[in-house]
């Protein structure tokens, strides 16, 4: 009751202009900022990722098993000697690792230039119940983007 | 040269040191001996860092490899465009540059300063003086950074690594040093503000100071990150020129401040409001210029834990973290010396319309920082990294753009203090009626994606306020002093370049706007062809495009073998042209590979829209070519929107404004106009 007549004086106040132009003002920016904060929020419900490490994955399979099919990202190392490319059909297919835990990849679609066996990837995708991660996007890194890759 | 380039770089560093401290000295106890010689300083070291640039430039074009930076990044088969421009291609020697570029900032305004704001000058030297004694710092102690770029080799290689061929590109020429200029020289308006907090003088004086210094980082922030998407559009062959990367935030952060602050200084100068607001900006924009700085050099946000993390990337870390805290402590205890002069009056009004105006990029600002940061933020909160991209950052910050476009519009007409009902009839009746009407015509020429429908709508709206004020002008000169159309243009925006050249920008701006929403409506298709097979992709126009694989050459270039692949073009059955797309592997002297390959775009530009080739690669020992096609709609504008505001800034920043009597008989014209439009 007191809620709703306060509230309707308010609004009966900033309609009549006895509300000063800083408290309107005021009232504009905590929208706008409520607004933002809304927005980012349920942006990051909606397009927000984990980024694990092939570690980290394992341990959040085995403690979560509904982990599988879950949008994320993975920082990893190409094994090398495990890229294999099938350039006619776009398949790119190879391992990931961390130094512990290690996952086959899957990814269909161009490979960066920056990409070979040796370097260090992110890979986007999901992974399936038959443990492998499905990519959608591969980014291959270097140390900065100004920096050659390293020779190893 | 490398003794001399070590000892220019020492030298620097005590001349940095020393300016510093008889600066402050001098400044706070009056000392004219001590300001003499700290203003000695600021020139020398500027001496001093020239020298040091043009001896790693003569060890790069003598391509002395053993240096270990001239081996880094140079090789003797690089053309000479590009050997040069590796001075700041690698870390060590963006340094260089920085601190050199830095000093001669410093010492240009110290020159430049006009008599009466020299008052600022000291403090102003002794913190440029600083900040250079730092970034020269970062090299000379090498054995903790290794970031000195006139480190040599225990032996002599016989050719360099060359340079990342990514990097040898026209626009990888420019954009860096274009985008340094801009973060550089906010370090000035940074000095004059903190010397204005030192000496107490707080009135709108150190404003004015700085007008001409903040347009200029405004104008090669814009510029440098215009090139910095043209470079990635035509490099790197993703088919876009904005992933909203770490790298390319870091640039937009100190951009969207520095816009806020060229908006809501106006309001200090015309009501004495928002005094606090201003040097936050200033201070928010150079601590985000030198954040940039820190996380394209240390890697810590764009990577992955596991990647070679710098030591210069932690000592920037350290340096921010201290020039936050002096600065921010400086700022909290003179804030009781910073109170307005006058009240917000009326929410329609422009003060209230550039304050919505500086929320919103501030905001936007705002949520660039949190989401390039949330990785970390998430790991420290919760344990596990949690990470948004591109989808994220455009749903977030599209409505906020769109918002922000409306006050384009909305904030140059509106009456300063309380908007009339008439005044507002007078200046957004037309305007508004035509964002009505250009609404109307997409939505009946079939488009239905709310986004682009509002953003063009609105284009519609802004175009209409600014063509108003420059016909109303443009008739208010020709019917006043008969002078002729274009005359009377010519003499309207050279004589009030702040105006109308703000107008130049903001149709850049929404030339740009129109642009990023035809982004909306790209459309992309993968195939493998053999020789004489063709790929078939619909523009958003409605029309066809047939690409037909011609087949493939291999060649041998300057310092690179190409793999050429050429498409066929035509439009609905019309042929259009060719188009080739390459694999380049660079070699060194010897023909050996070096780097990864790397794709050069096949694009076909023009106003409508851009077809965009890569060839993604070749099946082994055959002509069968993997391509993707891309049509990318109105991108050819968002490199004209870009031009078109470089050159707004440009008529802004043009130097002279007429002598004080062409500005007194201006002022006359001004309260003429307004009695005669009431």
């Amino acid at each position: 009751m007191y809620a709703g007549r306060y509230w309707s004086a308010s609004i009966t106040r900033l309609y009549n202009g006895s509300m000063n132009a800083g408290m309107k003002f005021t009232l504009g920016a905590v929208l706008i900022v409520g607004a933002v904060g809304y927005l980012m929020a349920t942006g990051v419900k909606q397009t927000g990722q984990y980024f694990l490490t092939p570690s980290e994955l394992s341990q959040k399979l085995a403690a979560d098993p509904t982990f599988y099919d879950v949008g994320m990202r993975v920082g990893a190392r190409v094994v090398p000697g495990s890229v294999s490319r099938d350039v006619a059909h776009q398949t790119l297919a190879f391992r990931v690792t961390d130094g512990s835990a290690s996952y086959p990849v899957v990814y269909r679609g161009i490979a960066p230039d920056t990409f070979n066996d040796s370097v260090e990837v992110v890979v986007e995708g999901r992974i399936q119940h038959d443990g492998v991660i499905h990519a959608t996007d591969v980014l291959a890194k270097c140390g900065s983007r100004y920096e050659s890759v390293p020779k190893a | 040269m490398t003794l001399l380039g070590n000892l220019a770089l020492w030298v620097a560093f005590l001349l940095g040191a020393w300016g510093a401290l008889t600066g402050f000295l001098g400044a706070a106890r009056g000392r004219a001996d001590l300001i003499a010689s700290s203003r000695q300083a600021v020139y020398a070291l500027c001496g001093v860092l020239l020298v040091a640039v043009v001896s790693l430039e003569v060890a790069l074009f003598r391509h002395d490899f053993n240096v270990e930076y001239v081996a880094a990044y140079t090789s003797r088969n690089l053309p000479i465009f590009y050997t040069w421009s590796a001075l700041y291609a690698g870390q060590k020697g963006s340094l260089l540059f920085w601190a050199t570029v830095l000093s001669l900032f410093g010492a240009l305004a110290q020159a430049l300063t006009a008599p009466r704001h020299r008052v600022y000058l000291p403090y102003v030297g002794a913190i440029t003086c600083l900040v250079c004694a730092f970034f020269v710092s970062v090299m000379v102690v090498e054995p903790i950074t290794h970031a000195n770029p006139f480190e040599r080799l225990a032996y002599t290689p016989v050719d360099g690594n060359g340079l990342n061929p990514q990097l040898q590109n026209p626009g990888m020429v420019f954009h860096p040093p274009m985008l340094y200029l801009g973060y550089i020289s906010i370090t000035i308006p940074f000095a004059f503000a903190m010397a204005a907090l030192l000496s107490k003088r707080l009135d709108a004086d150190w404003l004015v100071a700085i007008r001409k210094w903040t347009l200029l980082s405004w104008l090669f922030l814009s510029i440098g990150i215009c090139l910095g998407m043209w470079w990635a559009y035509v490099e790197l062959g993703w088919g876009g020129y904005w992933a909203w990367d770490p790298v390319e935030n870091a640039s937009f952060l100190p951009w969207l401040t520095m816009t806020a602050f060229l908006h809501s200084v106006m309001i200090q100068e015309k009501r004495g409001m928002l005094k606090k607001w201003n040097l936050a900006l200033i201070i928010g924009s150079w601590l985000l210029s030198i954040f940039g700085t820190f996380i394209t050099r240390s890697g810590v946000i764009a990577s992955v834990h596991s990647f070679t993390q710098s030591k210069v990337g932690w000592l920037f870390g350290g340096f921010l973290l201290i020039a936050a805290g002096g600065s921010c402590l400086l700022y909290f205890i003179r804030l009781p010396l910073l109170n307005a002069e006058a009240r917000l009056e009326s929410m329609v009004s422009r003060e209230a319309s550039f304050l919505f105006n500086n929320l919103l990029l501030v905001g936007i600002a705002a949520v660039v920082l949190l989401g390039t940061l949330l990785p970390i933020l998430t790991e420290w909160l919760v344990g596990t990294k949690y990470t948004v991209k591109a989808p994220w950052f455009n749903f977030v910050n599209i409505p906020l753009g769109l918002l922000l476009l409306a006050f384009t519009g909305i904030g140059p007409l509106i009456a300063w203090r309380r908007a009339s009902v008439p005044n507002l009839k007078r200046q957004f009746a037309a305007p508004v009626a035509a964002g009505l009407v250009t609404t109307l015509a997409i939505l009946a020429a079939g488009m239905r994606d709310p986004y682009p429908v509002i953003a063009i709508g609105l284009a519609g709206f802004v175009l209409t306020t600014i063509v108003q004020e420059f016909w109303r002008g443009v008739a208010a000169r020709h019917r006043q002093y008969g002078e002729g159309w274009l005359l009377a243009l010519g003499r309207l925006i050279a004589r009030n370049r702040r105006r109308y050249g703000g107008y130049v920008v903001h149709f850049g701006i929404l030339i740009l706007f129109i642009a990023f929403a035809g982004y909306a409506f790209k459309t992309e298709t993968e195939a493998t062809l053999r020789p004489g097979e063709s790929a078939s992709i619909k523009s958003p126009y409605g029309w066809t495009y047939t690409f037909t694989h011609l087949g493939i050459s291999q060649y041998t270039a300057l310092n690179r073998q190409v793999t050429a692949a050429t498409v066929d073009v035509s439009r609905d059955g019309k042929r259009v042209g060719l188009l080739t797309t390459e694999k380049r592997q660079h070699v060194d002297a010897e023909g050996n590979p070096t780097f990864q390959p790397s794709t050069e775009v096949g694009i076909k530009s023009d106003a409508r829209e851009d077809l965009y080739v890569v060839l993604a690669g070749v099946v082994n020992g055959s002509e069968q070519a993997v391509y993707r096609f891309t049509i990318n709609p109105l991108v050819w504008w968002v490199w004209y929107g870009g031009m078109i505001v470089a050159l707004g800034g440009l008529i802004v920043m043009w130097p002279g404004g007429g002598s004080v009597s062409v500005r007194r008989a201006q002022a006359g014209y001004g309260v003429k106009l307004v009695a005669k439009n009431g």
